[in-house]
């Protein structure tokens, strides 16, 4: 229907170009025209056809649809008729990108470490590189054998990322790769990290390592969906660092280094419920009381830092101080 | 006029007869662009097999490449110190030399941007600076102001260059044809018409005065990359001026390099004079002390109360590791040739430029004593971990990667000397009072 007036036009055009020629002349140029045009013609049908037809199927929508009232990202009221609302789906790794950066609503993750129950015995480190797929000399978590000072007593200090309520590697990295979530926990965004290494830089407390190779079973798992909360799988050319096991958080779970602990060394909780319950007895105690009762302490808390994980002294120890042995290669 | 016209002929001659394919040139550059090839095949290795090439690990995770970025930007420095301050407080003996240190601006801020790219895990995310950049990071100001003062550097060697490159299309007899063409193209019709003359002249004026901010603003902004951290040896209020004077230490050797050079190659021996060659060094025992006061700042008032870390740190400089390195750059690089540019002697061509090679090796290891060290002393102890992240050492392939840097800043200086004026003709002419009708 549509595309006769268009011809039309057309050819009007074409008449007006040649006026002033004789009749014959302008008729065979209108055949000759009409040919040279053909194939557009043909196309001009097919488009209008396709235009009416869809012209026909929105009113068809716009008729027999129930419409929705939604609230929009910009916090807008609009109505959207319930046939043309289109559900966007999402790849799992944007979605665990997405809740990732939300963290968990209500909670204020905090950890505490009683320095008087570690022997040392190091699979709280294992539980760490098995689940963040680490290599050996790469930790989230690393036991330290502390001295403070010539004549205080020796004792073993695992140290891992403080979540740090001020913390200096969020405010330096230059593209929000590593970002500080609602419920207290630090990340990073290893889609998003480009390389620079200054959060490593701006870290008091050594809790960024670097993926200088290809990450370990990186063939292994590189179909595997990105979860920002395992940071797994690792990216060669991206920093790492302990998330608080920001995933089993999400499942209701401890984190893997707390589970793992042989000797109740780690309490792990809710700074908002008051309450941290210990990864090997599943006792769980009032934070503040246990806080004030042992004395405990932060990392560093004059750098301005605020730590969430807390320190109780290594007083009372269960356990022998024996020097650790390095099992680490000259190189790598 | 017509007995003064064979003088400025003399002056066209002597200031682009250079401007041709000489066999040195091509020997040179064949040379440069094969280096070139080598090191980034080394740069291919680290794309491939990952950052862990280079020497760099978890506790020194910035090595060599920051070292030779910080050196970057601070020899870039010296095209502010000598066009901007010394120009616009009137100093007339700069004139022959402001091309040359521009020339060494444009091409160390124009690398030290690609030294830092070489420096990432991830270069292909480069585009996400700008994306999803964050303006509360230093790396964003860094990114700005280096940016701004190549553009700042760039623009005010070319703008005064465009009457020169006039003259030398209509009067030069020994110009290549090839090249005529471009300086055609870019001398955007000049042809000495007052508004013209007026045009260049404040923009001139304007670049100059805007370009004393950007360039404090690069260097210092390039120190709070470390200054910013709580870090011990970094953690400092000093840092800005200290790398703002000790980038005019090595910007002033560098261009004292490049005087001899273009004077001996370039034949320009009543171009760069002695006096000049006596100033530089002036300058360059000025700049020195001041770096020279810097340093004691930077080391005494930390060292006299021996805070835990820093003294751990600076045990480690004085007498530990890192000393015969300190010691040999603090004396051999800055204590040394102060001395020894205090006697006018020194101050001739070649003595001041044995020295500025020294200074300016000096000013490349003084950057990677102040990256570096820090870095190996932690606040907490570094356990449980391969020897090689404890204490840091260069790979052949970072080395031949750092290279490339520096390939491609000679052959920037290279291209932009040898095929175009490296001495301003009408500012000389002007300067020597030689009468002509092509400019005024």
């Amino acid at each position: 229907m549509e595309e006769t007036p268009k011809d039309k036009s057309v050819e009007e055009n074409h008449d007006n170009n040649k006026n002033g020629e004789a009749d014959k002349t302008k008729a065979t140029s209108r055949r000759n025209f009409m040919k040279n045009i053909g194939l557009i013609g043909a196309g001009a049908v097919t488009g209008a056809a396709a235009l009416y037809s869809g012209h026909i199927f929105e009113a068809k929508k716009e008729k027999s649809g129930q419409s929705r009232i939604l609230l929009t990202q910009d916090n807008k009221l609009v109505e959207v008729d319930s046939l043309e609302m289109k559900y966007l789906e999402k790849s799992p790794s944007e979605q665990m990108l997405e809740q990732g950066r939300e963290g968990i609503p209500g909670r204020r993750w905090v950890m505490v470490i009683d320095l008087a129950r570690c022997r040392n015995a190091r699979r709280c480190v294992s539980a760490c590189q098995e689940a963040h797929q680490l290599r050996p000399e790469q930790y989230h978590l690393n036991t330290l054998q502390m001295q403070d000072s010539p004549k205080t007593a020796p004792y073993n200090m695992p140290k891992q990322c403080q979540h740090c309520d001020n913390p200096p590697c969020v405010a330096v990295c230059p593209v929000d790769a590593t970002y500080k979530r609602q419920d207290g926990i630090v990340l990073i965004d290893n889609k998003r990290c480009i390389g620079c290494r200054f959060c490593i830089a701006a870290c008091p407390y050594s809790a960024r390592i670097f993926n200088w190779f290809e990450p370990r079973d990186a063939e292994k798992y590189k179909d595997q969906p990105y979860n920002v909360e395992l940071n797994v799988p690792q990216k060669k050319g991206t920093v790492s660092k302990c998330l608080f096991s920001a995933d089993h958080l999400r499942e209701g779970k401890l984190p893997y280094c707390v589970s793992a602990c042989p000797n109740g060394v780690y309490y792990f909780g809710d700074e908002n419920e008051d309450a941290v319950t210990n990864g090997t007895t599943k006792e769980t105690v009032q934070l503040s009381k246990l806080l004030r009762e042992n004395g405990a302490y932060q990392l560093m808390p004059e750098l301005g830092t605020k730590p969430r994980v807390y320190y109780l002294p290594p007083k009372n120890r269960l356990f022998p101080f024996e020097p650790a042995k390095d099992e680490q290669p000259e190189k790598v | 006029m017509d007995e003064n016209k064979p003088a400025f002929e003399k002056l066209t001659y002597d200031l682009t007869h250079h401007i041709r394919v000489s066999k040195g040139f091509a020997a040179w550059m064949t040379f440069l662009v094969l280096a070139l090839a080598v090191c980034l095949f080394a740069y291919y290795q680290q794309l491939k097999t990952g950052l862990g090439v280079a020497g760099i690990r978890d506790y020194v995770s910035w090595g060599m490449y920051l070292a030779n970025f910080v050196f970057f930007v601070a020899s870039s420095l010296i095209g502010m110190l000598i066009s901007a301050v010394l120009g616009l407080i009137g100093m007339k003996w700069i004139t022959p030399i402001t091309r040359i240190a521009e020339i060494i601006a444009i091409a160390f801020s124009a690398i030290a941007g690609l030294v830092i790219v070489m420096d990432m895990g991830r270069p292909e995310r480069l585009g996400y600076v700008f994306l999803y950049g964050r303006f509360q990071s230093p790396i964003l100001w860094d990114v700005t102001v280096i940016t701004t003062y190549f553009v700042l550097s760039f623009l005010l060697y070319y703008l005064p260059m465009v009457p020169d490159l006039a003259i030398s299309h209509k009067t030069a007899t020994t110009l290549p044809g090839w090249i005529k063409p471009v300086y055609r193209i870019f001398s955007l019709n000049w042809t000495n018409k007052p508004e013209q003359n007026e045009v260049i002249h404040r923009s001139v004026r304007i670049l100059l005065i805007l370009l004393l901010p950007a360039a404090l603003s690069i260097h210092t902004v390039t120190s709070w990359l470390f200054a910013v951290t709580s870090r011990a040896g970094w953690d400092s209020t000093v840092f800005g001026p200290y790398f703002v004077s000790g980038a005019f230490v090595a910007g002033s050797a560098a261009v004292i390099i490049a005087m001899f050079f273009y004077r001996n190659n370039y034949k320009l021996k009543d171009y760069l004079t002695n006096m000049h060659f006596n100033n530089m060094g002036k300058l360059l025992v000025l700049v020195s002390l001041v770096y020279l006061y810097f340093n004691i700042n930077e080391f005494l008032v930390p060292g006299y109360k021996l805070k835990r870390a820093d003294a751990i740190h600076l045990h480690d400089l004085f007498a530990g590791a890192g000393s015969l390195m300190f010691w040999t750059v603090q004396i051999g690089g800055l204590l040394i040739p102060i001395f020894l540019l205090l006697f006018r002697k020194m101050r001739k061509p070649l003595p001041v430029t044995l020295i500025s090679v020294a200074v300016i090796i000096g000013a490349w290891f003084k950057r990677y004593i102040i990256v570096i060290p820090t870095q190996e002393h932690p606040f907490l102890p570094i356990q449980h971990v391969p020897l090689n992240f404890k204490v840091y050492t260069p790979t052949l392939i970072e080395t031949g990667i750092t290279m490339v840097s520096f390939i491609l800043v000679l052959i920037i200086i290279t291209m932009l000397s040898k095929f175009f004026p490296v001495i301003p003709i009408c500012e000389t002419a002007k300067e020597k009072g030689i009468e002509n009708i092509h400019c005024d």
